[in-house]
């Protein structure tokens, strides 16, 4: 590839005139110079061999950046971000791995043990080399696409995937294999001008996952994505895109686990969905990125643009989350409601402690006539935390008898934590009907010591609490999630009450 | 054994307790009657570790052991069952999933194997039976929507289950109509064994026309002013408090 080659050579030229160490050749991480310019995009696009139209379309959505300014209307505060003082890439060396689970380091062992993930997925996501060839601990039915940093370092199930005609690849791998179907849907739901963060994404995304299901096929298995953040200072910019054919269903399942570090660390994340007619794409989060320390120092700057299109006429787009990680949350994962009698549902539960910021909801546009939304939000707030649903509903004037139930609960824990709601909602169809319920509630101590009386501990007690305040929500995920966000509840509110 | 030697205890800056001395031997049911504010509902809270409930001096074991020393849970753990007067809401959470977190915790610090789902099912179903319950009692949420008779008897029902060797009934009595009072009684007395005590508090005697106290004792501004037999307390129905209060006086 002498294009590539002539581009690394430039690309090395220039930054190590402005950059001391030039490139960083760490034994593991293969780093590019910190800082974001056109040649930053092009080693980038380069380094996946991407062909001429990707790189066009990245140029345009830097030119677009450089044009807009961070978003500040969210209820969250951080140090200005330095834009220049960030990699852009980070690809693990291949051959790096540990052999064995054995060399692992504990801690992290520890959390997944902690979560519930089971031992084969353990040792894929701690990058176990050959762990994700190994039949004999293959766990059906969920198919894991790994991605460690940048790069994809593990697919599995991709060939019974195949046999009915499933894509489940890194994007990367299906810029190169399918391009026509990457570049008939990329930026369609979310344009590479949305926002700061989708401009950003768009002009630097590294990978991500790439999932198409053809007409009338429902996919065999859950689909299943475990995202990591691995290198210091390098930001993520995962760029995931999902497309449902005709009558065809698809569940698909995010989770994201990521070591401490000390300094923040950028995560600007795109997720696109279409769904055509009669087709149903549910999409279920886990998010614990690492939230910071007691003070708030570290932790992950999490700012996501989630967005689905209900494209085809009866179509159903269903998002249901769980976010107890990052310092600061800014996320809405959206439905536009395109095709009549259409269908969106969000599900969420926010957790909030220490120092973590998070502000978070969904939009949902009505366009199609008889489109339906459902609106599920439990915020909890525990320690100095301030949690903000955000939510817009939005019913077009061709939108007719469009309907939207929105639900908001929030649950204090402590007296010095934050919780807010803050719901717009604009009908510009008479025929609409929209309802809001909102609710604020303390966990009480009469609760507490009433389940402390009965042998319970102080955790366990605020546990079982935060659990049933969340069952509708934790009940929309896939089983096997569900436990292990109802884990990961625990783990997060470890120590947030006394 | 349950014994009670000088317990003070203060709510904030009041003293409520003043000194208790009480000794309930395992096997026995002791009544604790008295006027409203005399601190009945407060010596229930400080034994069972309530927090703003602050004891100033005296002790509480339980066989020997400092009750006052244990957390809550621990208390439970070792045997103490509170029924509440006014029991607490649990949003989302059902009744059986509470029940068996609360029992295989305390079999847990007990050393004992904990009870899976289905053990745990044949435990409950035979209980509730016993008690004349409805099933759906067990996929409710925690006393969510229940009336002021089922959440009591719901207490009951958590009691029978747990299995505690001392009951604290803390005004149960209150707001049930008869055929509960019955039921609820019913619960009670089908625990009373050589290794179970209780100590039961109320408002009336009618209570213990069904649970009938080996002893009964008269708290009054944070004392025990009389101790007697089961005719204490019909003697109190038939001539109130106070001329238990002046002769105390």
């Amino acid at each position: 590839m002498p294009a590539v080659t002539e581009t690394l050579d430039t690309v090395q030229s220039v930054t190590q005139s402005g950059y001391k160490w030039g490139f960083s050749t760490d034994i593991e991480m293969d780093l590019a110079p910190k800082g974001l310019n056109e040649d930053t995009i092009r080693l980038i696009s380069a380094r996946k061999g991407e062909p001429d139209w990707l790189l066009e379309w990245r140029l345009r959505a830097f030119a677009a950046w450089k044009t807009m300014t961070e978003p500040h209307w969210a209820k969250v505060h951080h140090a200005p971000i330095d834009y220049q003082d960030i990699h852009y890439y980070a690809a693990p060396k291949k051959k790096a791995g540990p052999k064995s689970l054995d060399e692992v380091d504990p801690e992290l062992l520890a959390t997944y043990e902690k979560l519930g993930i089971p031992l084969k997925e353990r040792a894929i996501l701690a990058g176990v080399e050959g762990a994700e060839d190994d039949e004999e601990n293959q766990r059906p039915p969920i198919a894991v696409d790994a991605v460690f940093d940048s790069v994809s370092v593990a697919t599995t199930f991709r060939e019974s995937l195949a046999k009915v005609g499933v894509i489940f690849c890194p994007i990367s791998e299906a810029v190169r294999d399918h391009p026509e179907l990457v570049r008939q849907y990329l930026g369609t739901v979310v344009p590479t001008n949305d926002n700061y963060f989708a401009a950003l994404n768009s002009a630097v995304f590294t990978d991500g996952s790439f999932v198409f299901i053809p007409k009338g096929v429902r996919c065999p298995m859950e689909l299943s994505t475990y995202f990591r953040i691995n290198a210091r200072n390098s930001g993520q910019f995962e760029r995931t895109l999902i497309i449902a054919e005709a009558g065809s269903h698809v569940s698909y399942l995010e989770g994201c686990t990521a070591p401490q570090r000390d300094e923040n660390q950028l995560h600007a994340a795109v997720v696109e969905l279409v769904a055509m007619d009669d087709a149903t794409i549910k999409y279920s989060t886990v998010q614990n990125w690492y939230p910071g320390d007691a003070e708030g120092r570290g932790g992950i700057y999490n700012f996501v643009t989630k967005r689905g299109d209900c494209r085809g006429a009866r179509s159903k787009i269903s998002w249901t989350q769980v976010e107890t990680g990052s310092a600061i949350t800014w996320k809405y994962p959206s439905c536009v409601l395109r095709g009549d009698d259409s269908v969106g549902e969000f599900y969420s539960v926010a957790v909030t402690t220490n120092r973590q910021q998070a502000d978070t909801g969904t939009k949902m546009i009505h366009i199609g006539r008889n489109t339906r939304s459902t609106i599920v939000s439990k915020g909890i707030s525990a320690g100095r935390s301030d949690n903000t649903y955000r939510g817009l509903v939005r019913i077009m004037p061709r939108a007719h008898n469009a309907r939207n139930h929105t639900q908001c609960d929030s649950l204090l824990i402590g007296d010095q934590c934050g919780a807010h709601t803050v719901p717009y909602i604009e009908s510009r169809n008479r025929s609409a009907k929209l309802e809001h319920e909102a609710t604020t509630s303390k966990i009480a101590d009469d609760q507490l010591f009433y389940c402390r009386q009965r042998g319970l501990s102080e955790e366990d007690a605020v546990n079982l609490i935060v659990n049933g305040f969340c069952k509708e929500v934790l009940k929309e995920l896939p089983m096997e999630f569900a436990v292990e966000a109802q884990k990961l509840l625990a783990v997060s509110l470890e120590g947030s009450v006394g | 054994m349950l014994e009670i030697k000088g317990l003070t205890a203060r709510v904030e800056d009041k003293e409520i307790l003043k000194g208790i001395d009480l000794v309930v031997p395992d096997g026995e049911v002791h009544a604790i009657m008295g006027p409203n504010g005399s601190g009945k509902s407060t010596l229930s809270y400080v034994l069972s570790g309530r927090d703003g409930y602050q004891v100033t001096g005296g002790t509480a074991t339980f066989d020997g052991q400092d009750l006052l020393a244990l957390a809550p849970e621990q208390r439970a753990a070792a045997g103490l069952f509170l029924a509440f007067q006014y029991p607490v809401e649990l949003p989302g959470v059902n009744n059986a999933n509470f029940l068996r977190t609360a029992l295989n915790a305390i079999r847990r610090a007990r050393g004992e194997a904990e009870l899976d789902a289905v053990q745990f099912l044949k435990l409950a179903r035979t209980e509730i039976k016993r008690l004349s319950m409805a099933d759906d009692m067990l996929k409710r949420n925690v006393n969510v929507g229940f009336s002021g008779g089922e959440k009591k008897r719901n207490e009951v029902l958590q009691m029978a289950i747990l299995r505690p060797r001392i009951a604290i009934l803390d005004e149960t009595d209150s707001g049930l109509d008869i055929d509960a009072l019955k039921i609820v009684s019913d619960g009670v007395n089908a625990l009373r064994a050589p290794d179970f005590s209780a100590l039961v508090i109320t408002h009336y005697q009618r209570l213990l026309d069904y649970i009938v106290p080996d002893r009964v004792h008269v708290l009054y501004k944070g004392r025990i002013i009389r101790s007697g037999g089961p005719e204490l307390a019909l003697a109190l129905e038939a001539t109130g408090y106070a001329s238990v209060i002046a002769e105390a006086a």
